[in-house]
Parts: structure tokens; C-alpha cells; sequence
């Protein structure tokens, strides 16, 4: 059952397009990613379901409700973490969950929240003494707060460290775990695959291809690579010549070789015969990255 | 973290429960109190609001005991010039609250996010403004009940003979400077842009307020001027009250155009982020 239905939105800034053409749908319950380089228009998208943004035309349907016309109905059932908003410097954060509980009408525990997201000992601490990742944890909480149907997660672990991070996706899956849709708007690559069952390719304000992650890596023609140091020069032509090869590069210390089907069996074979040993020898699959380069013809965001 | 379905667990059991949501609700009330609450304890911490606390009260110390302005003149009809000096103190105190403090907030809960954050919870942007008028009027009143003790306690400085008259010139004359106050902060590009432009529009404001010229020293061309000026028509209003006399209609016809007027226009060019 779909959650939310957006059909043709399109929205402008000037002469800037900031989303041409979007569609998708949301089902209850998984974890829905919108994943694109920074402008692709991803979180112009979300703030136009939010109801924080007016399209300039296309439809849009957040559990039955219009944003724009039902906009305290959909607000009540939806929780969000914006990308760039804080608290009021002085205020703790104990006072900032008593504050938001009391605009919903069902409101969570939120002593309990605090608890479960590691910030009791911080239930005095005023909001710019936190840390980053304790902010982005007070934000989860706030977001959760009001018992929300779905959760909009806005660049949820920009300028956290790697294991903030971690802990943070643990969170977002325990989220979805208990029957809360989560729409996830990133442009982490990594996290996209490790926590989206189904996600949209936004690039340009369009999507440029909508499946589970597998889906979209399967996508892209040269499943695998082969990464290794040879022991001794060979002509490259042994391997082109190969019909499982595709492409045959070099790095200054490296061999890289593209290719699909049973690629690592044809290639060690053809090595082997002309005494070539490749050492440290590493099989990568391709991953959504490559999907996206292949789909686009660009690079997604540099990882941090 | 591991407790962390079970609160989730009693969030879904109770958040499709019809009978939770009292009507279409989220009007303008909900979450009023507690972000009156919560604003009032965020203006308590900020050391600023000491300042501006102490500022009359001292003023009313300093006037008071000095001979030129705390001995009977006949400048002032054989009174004192702290006889005549209440209403422009409280005025300026509402002038520094609404162009100062208030612009302030305002503008860095914009930059800073806190609106939009707002903006996407079941609360009206509104409620805040609300709340905001609700502690200045909260903070303005204490002030004022104090700088009127202390000129009546220590200075002989009479209470208002109109009382009502003055209470309604008081609260009239914040709502105005509020709606101005709102005005500056729907216009400035940033935060600083708003306090630069509060501060400037301060001191003609409480020059015409009578904060350099009390009473019978001011001028008349300034006090004709001075009639149509929302610090100018509250001073003098509230000035009338204390003499015994309702506020003349022009002060408050002034003060409620003001208010109307400006309000409306900062309400139309307001913008949340």
C-alpha cells in the first residue's frame, strides 16, 4: 500500500529548475532512499511533500492527505529531521522533547526516546554545548517524537564520523522495524546500499531510475573487477582478446580488469599459461556507484 | 539503544487511534502554552535581558536623586522632572524590547532553521509570535510595575490617577512597537541587518517618546510629530493617564492604526526562512 504518491512534480527557482520531472510512490513500511549528488533536487522533493515547499505543478499524496491543502493533517502524522535546522542555542534537550511532544496529539515517550538514543546523560545539556552527532541523534528523537507514520530523514549523517554513522543506520533500520516508513534522502552511496529497500536515482531533478539496490547494480552491463599487481609485464592483448573482458586499464602499481561473466576463472587461466602471477589480487562487484555513473555518465558526491 | 522498539512498539499501538485526534485541531492554540513557557525560560537565560531590566530602574534611581531633575522646578509647573519622566522610560523599555530583542530572536530562529523546523510540526509559525508577544508583554509588565514601585516607594512619584487609561495606553503602545518590531524582522535580509535597523529607528522613536524632552520641555512642532508616533502617542498617552485624565482618542486611535497597519503589512512580507 503506497504512502505517498508523487506524480510530475516539477518546481523552479527563476530560471533554475530545481526538479523537472518526479515520480515515485512509497510503501508502507520499507525504507525509501532518494539518493543523488548535491543539487540533484533531492531535498527540494521531500520539502514539496513536507508541505514546506509548493510545486509549481505535478501531484503529490502523503497518506491520502494534499500537503499544501491538508497540510496539519499530513503534519501531524509525519515526523522530520530537516537538513539544516537547530534549537534554540539555551535550550536543553530535555526541554526541547516536552516542547515538541506537546504539539502532537499522541505524543512517544520521550524520556524513553532519549534513553534509547544514548542522550539521558544529556537531558541538561543545552543545544550548541551537544556535539554533532549528539544534535543529529536529538533530531532523530524529534523527528520520532509525535509517533509519526513516516519519517523523513534529510542528510541524516553528513558531518558525522564513520562510527556515529554506523550507529545511526543501526537506528534507521529499528525505525523501519517497527512499522515506521522511513524516506531517506542521501548522497552517501554506501549508506543508500545498506539501508534502502527501494531507492530513486535523482540526478538533474529527474530520476533517472527507481528498484531495490541489487536491481539497480544488476542494471549495469560488466558485473565485476579484477584489481591486482602482475609479476612480470604481459601485452594486454592476452586479456582483451578474452571474451569475458571488456575493458583492461592500468594504475601506476595496478592492473584493473572489467569484465562479466565468469571473469576471474578466465582471466587467472590465461595469466597462468603465460607464467604471469597477479598478486594481491582483489574481486570487486560493481556497486551503486557504478550504476549511477553508468545511468547518468557522472560521478555521484566525492566520499567523504 | 537495543530498548528502542519497545517505545516505538506503544507508539504504533496508539497513533491510529481515532479517537486521539480531538477534532481537526492544531489551531492557533496548540502548543501555546509550552512555547510561552519555553521562550520565557530562553529569555531568562539570555544575560541581555538583565541589561535591559536594569537600564530604568537605574534611570529612575539616577533622576530621582538628582537635585536639578528630582527638586520641584517651575519648568514643570512647580513639579519635579521625574514627575514627568515615567512615561518615556517605560516607553524606551518598550522600544529596546521590540526593536532590539525581539528583532533579534526573530531573525536568528530564521537563519538559524528553527522556524522551518517548526514550520513542519502540527504548530502554526503563528503560535510563536504569540508566545513572543505574550513574554515581552509578561517581561515589560514586571519591569514597569518595578520602575513605578521604585518612584513611588523612594521618589514620591504618584501612581497613574487613570489607572485603566494607562494600562490600556501600555499595552497598546507594546502591540504597536511589536508589529514594528515584526516589520523590521519580515524585512532584513539577516539578523544583523535587523538589529542595525532596530537600533537605528530606536533613537528618533524614543526622541520622540520625550526620553531627552519629558513633558512641558518638549517642543510643540516635535509634539505635533511626536502625536503620530507609535513611542510618541503611547508616552503621551500614558503621561495623561498619570495626570488623571483618560488618553486622549488621537494616542490611541494612533497606537490601534499602528498596529493594524504595520501588522498586517510585516504579516504579508514575513517569510519563515
Amino acid at each position: 500500500m503506497a504512502v505517498i504518491e508523487v506524480a510530475n512534480l516539477h518546481k523552479r527557482y527563476g530560471d533554475h529548475v530545481a526538479v523537472d520531472d518526479v515520480s515515485f510512490t512509497v510503501e508502507r513500511g520499507e525504507i525509501f532512499g532518494i539518493l543523488g549528488p548535491n543539487g540533484a533536487g533531492k531535498t527540494t522533493t521531500v520539502e514539496c511533500v513536507e508541505g514546506l515547499r509548493t510545486p509549481d505543478s505535478g501531484s503529490i499524496s502523503v497518506l491520502g492527505f494534499d500537503p499544501r491543502k491538508d497540510g496539519l493533517e499530513v503534519r501531524r502524522r509525519v515526523g522530520v529531521q530537516l537538513q539544516k535546522s537547530e534549537l534554540p542555542e539555551k535550550m536543553q534537550v530535555a526541554e526541547a522533547m516536552e516542547l515538541y511532544s506537546s504539539f502532537y496529539p499522541n505524543p512517544a515517550d520521550g524520556g524513553k526516546l532519549l534513553d534509547d538514543l544514548g542522550l539521558t546523560s544529556k537531558r541538561r545539556t543545552p543545544f550548541k554545548k551537544l556535539s554533532g552527532g549528539q544534535q543529529q541523534r536529538l533530531a532523530i528523537a524529534l523527528a520520532l517524537v509525535g509517533n509519526p507514520e513516516i519519517a523523513f530523514l534529510d542528510e541524516l549523517t553528513t558531518g558525522l564520523d564513520p562510527q556515529a554513522r554506523r550507529d545511526t543506520w543501526q537506528l534507521v533500520e529499528q525505525i523501519r522495524d517497527r512499522g515506521v516508513t522511513v524516506v531517506l534522502v542521501t548522497h552517501f552511496m554506501e549508506e543508500a546500499e545498506r539501508l534502502c529497500d527501494r531507492l530513486a536515482l535523482v540526478d538533474a531533478g529527474r530520476v533517472v531510475a527507481l528498484d531495490t539496490p541489487a536491481g539497480l547494480v544488476s542494471r549495469v552491463d560488466g558485473g565485476l573487477r579484477l584489481r591486482f599487481r602482475a609479476s612480470i609485464q604481459f601485452d594486454d592483448r592476452i586479456l582483451t582478446d578474452l571474451p569475458e573482458v571488456t575493458e583492461v586499464a592500468h594504475t601506476t602499481s595496478q592492473t584493473v580488469v572489467t569484465g562479466h561473466g565468469n571473469l576471474l576463472q578466465a582471466v587467472s587461466t590465461t595469466l597462468a599459461g603465460r607464467n604471469v602471477v597477479p598478486l594481491d589480487l582483489r574481486v570487486e562487484q560493481t556497486n551503486l556507484e557504478d550504476a549511477f555513473v553508468a545511468l547518468t555518465g557522472r560521478r555521484l558526491a566525492e566520499e567523504s | 539503544m537495543s530498548g528502542f522498539t519497545q517505545v516505538m512498539d506503544k507508539a504504533q499501538e496508539t497513533s491510529h487511534t481515532p479517537a486521539a485526534v480531538p477534532g481537526r485541531g492544531g489551531n492557533v492554540l496548540t502548543g501555546l502554552r509550552k512555547l510561552t513557557g519555553s521562550e520565557f525560560r530562553l529569555m531568562l537565560r539570555d544575560p541581555g535581558l538583565a541589561f535591559v531590566m536594569s537600564i530604568p530602574v537605574l534611570l529612575v534611581v539616577v533622576f530621582g536623586s538628582l537635585p536639578s531633575t528630582g527638586s520641584p522646578s517651575p519648568d514643570f509647573g512647580g513639579r519635579r522632572f521625574i514627575d514627568f519622566y515615567l512615561p518615556p522610560i517605560i516607553t524606551m523599555v518598550i522600544g529596546m524590547m521590540a526593536l532590539n530583542a525581539l528583532t533579534s530572536v526573530l531573525a536568528s530562529y530564521r537563519e538559524r532553521g528553527i522556524l522551518r523546523r517548526l514550520a513542519v510540526t502540527p504548530v502554526r509559525p503563528i503560535t510563536l509570535m504569540i508566545a513572543q508577544g505574550l513574554v515581552n508583554l509578561a517581561s515589560l509588565t514586571t519591569v514597569t510595575a518595578v520602575v513605578m514601585a521604585v518612584a513611588g516607594f523612594a521618589f514620591d512619584v504618584p501612581m497613574p490617577r487613570q489607572f485603566f487609561g494607562f494600562v490600556l495606553a501600555f499595552f497598546l503602545c507594546i502591540v504597536s512597537m511589536f508589529a514594528v518590531g515584526l516589520l523590521i524582522s519580515a524585512v532584513a535580509p539577516t539578523g544583523k541587518a535587523a538589529n542595525g535597523i532596530g537600533t537605528v529607528a530606536f533613537f528618533p522613536l524614543v526622541f520622540l517618546a520625550g526620553v531627552w524632552t519629558p513633558g512641558p520641555l518638549m517642543p510643540d512642532v516635535i509634539r505635533r510629530v511626536s502625536d503620530f508616533s507609535p513611542l510618541g502617542a503611547g508616552s503621551q498617552a500614558m503621561q495623561r493617564a498619570w495626570d488623571g485624565s483618560f488618553p486622549e482618542p488621537l494616542h490611541l486611535i494612533v497606537l490601534a492604526v499602528f498596529t493594524l497597519v504595520v501588522g498586517f503589512i510585516a504579516s504579508r512580507l514575513f517569510r519563515w526562512e
